[in-house]
């Protein structure tokens, strides 16, 4: 499989992208200069963590206007899969690829830490190879990640299963003290309608080799490596 | 030469830590009459435009597009 890692200025997770999709699973990656504006030779394109511009004005709010979204937009309309982490899963909502908008958090701190995440939906390109109610340990780090959304989208998010990841205890309990950012109903990861779209807050690629504190986030890029299969296949 | 002053709010229906936050400190200081905060963005636009309407329609259009997210946040704005 063939991924493209997007690269804003200030984007700071693509290498850690580009080691466990290249090195870990032994995929095809390249970084992709956010100033291209034909993504057509890729299967996937993952929008990585970071500071893009800065974070100025609002988290995502410039690199939306870069050419290389032009060219996202179109990967996913094709109904190709897009992951955008942590400010990726910001420059998704403001590019209204993703409902709703990642706040402040409500400690109003930066929170570098692992968390569990809890599958609640398994059967989507970006967690077939997981299973439901499976807990992931993975970190997150960010200082805006307070999912929020007004009452009908997060009740059509919830009713159409598109809530994927939900921030929980260890044993997958989803309490108030599991939350790490206030995001409404623990909201961790979303998709799109369609379904090829993801956006999450922790970082899967920074949970890619043991040497480093776990692999629970491979199987994210296990289960976009075995979807393109079975649709190939 | 037109100077826009815009004010880029979040929604009431929106939780603002950073308000409360702001409050709480308040009350430290002895501001105990602070019954709450809401922080927001101030921004300045000096633009070129032919006439006052045609500026105010440019502001619009950039609140719209990048200065507000509409989903959290309002604008409003004063050309002069």
């Amino acid at each position: 499989m063939n991924f493209a890692v997007l690269v804003f200025p200030g984007t700071w997770s693509d290498r850690d992208c580009l080691y466990v999709l290249r090195d870990g699973l032994g995929q095809q990656a390249s970084p992709v200069w956010h100033k291209e504006p034909d993504l057509s030779a890729f299967d996937a394109v993952v929008i990585p963590g970071g500071f893009s511009y800065g974070d100025h004005l609002r988290c995502g709010a410039i690199a939306r206007f870069s050419p290389v979204m032009e060219a996202v937009v179109r990967h996913a309309d094709a109904g190709k899969p897009v992951i955008g982490i942590c400010n990726g899963f910001q420059i998704l909502c403001e590019s209204h690829l993703l409902p709703g908008a990642l706040m402040r958090n409500d400690s109003l701190q930066f929170r570098c830490m692992d968390t569990h995440l809890r599958i609640d939906n398994p059967h989507t390109m970006f967690t077939s190879a997981g299973s439901a109610g499976q807990v992931l340990r993975v970190p997150i780090s960010h200082g805006e990640g307070n999912y929020y959304a007004d009452a009908d989208t997060i009740a059509r998010l919830e009713d159409e299963r598109r809530v994927v990841f939900r921030y929980v205890t260890p044993a997958g309990g989803q309490t108030a003290a599991a939350n790490p950012n206030g995001s409404l109903n623990n909201i961790a990861g979303i998709i799109n309608e369609r379904g090829n779209v993801l956006g999450m807050m922790p970082h899967p690629e920074r949970a890619g080799d043991a040497l480093t504190g776990g692999t629970d986030g491979l199987v994210i890029f296990r289960s976009m490596i075995e979807s393109a299969l079975a649709v190939a296949g | 030469m037109f100077l826009a002053r815009v004010y880029v709010t979040l929604k009431p229906t929106v939780n603002d830590p950073q308000g409360l936050t702001i409050r709480g400190g308040l009350h430290s200081l002895g501001f105990t009459g602070v019954d709450s905060v809401r922080a927001g963005k101030y921004m300045e636009i000096r633009i070129d435009a032919p006439d006052r309407a045609a500026a105010e329609a440019q502001v619009t259009e950039m609140c719209r597009k990048l200065l507000a997210n509409p989903v959290i946040e309002d604008f409003r704005f004063e050309v002069e």
